[in-house]
């Protein structure tokens, strides 16, 4: 199925903009959401760390993804 | 009372002060985060913010309920402004009236340590030869 995934701060920069259409298979979790994007995206293996936001809610490894969902990428916050 | 604002527009102190206001509170503690001009050495021409806006005025409601549930707060108020912020300029306040003070400066803390680590905001600082995501990289 595809996804519409947002994008902020350096993971906008990464995926070259602030969407990103993404292909993922039925029942994909956040887990293998953030494992293909570290594929396809290697640069995200370097940042200190990468979260998911679902529906504006940080997401859990296991959550599965599905095609309504507002998938959010969260690169380290720095606000303050 | 819970006041919560994701801002273009200057911050104001006296707002946010005039928000947590309380006959029943003795104490009122703000924390005031402003832009410094300089990293490690390095010159900082200005900042760049930018938030996820709904999760992040989400997560700061969350930090909001979580220290009324933690300290006696009677309001809190917290701002952060987004966008462009030059040399000097407010980037966040966090304002907490409780009954006594002690509670207000941890309940303060909390706040804005909690608020750095969770909130989805993020900021650049541009260089005088490059700009860099505060945080991003180890």
């Amino acid at each position: 199925m595809k996804i519409q995934i947002l994008a902020f701060g350096i993971a906008k920069d990464i995926v070259g903009g602030t969407t990103l259409d993404f292909e993922i298979p039925e029942g994909t979790n956040v887990a293998q959401l953030k494992r293909q994007l570290q594929k396809d995206y290697p640069s995200f293996t370097e940042l200190t760390s990468l979260a998911i936001a679902i529906n504006s809610e940080y997401a859990q490894d296991e959550q599965q993804i599905s095609e309504r969902d507002e998938v959010v990428l969260i690169p380290p916050v720095s606000g303050g | 009372m819970i006041d919560i604002e994701l801002l273009e527009t200057p911050l104001s102190v006296d707002a946010c002060l005039r928000n947590v206001q309380n006959v029943e509170a003795g104490g009122i503690d703000i924390f005031v985060g402003t832009v410094r001009n300089q990293t490690k050495g390095k010159k900082v021409l200005r900042l760049e913010f930018e938030a996820y806006a709904p999760m992040a005025i989400s997560e700061m409601k969350k930090i909001a309920e979580r220290a009324q549930q933690k300290w006696p707060v009677k309001r809190i108020a917290i701002h952060h402004r987004i966008g462009t912020l030059q040399i000097g300029e407010i980037a966040v306040i966090i304002a907490v009236a409780t009954p006594h003070r002690k509670a207000s400066f941890e309940a303060c803390q909390f706040a804005i340590d909690t608020l750095k680590e969770t909130v989805p905001i993020w900021k650049k600082e541009i260089f005088e030869d490059g700009e860099v995501w505060v945080a991003a990289h180890p």
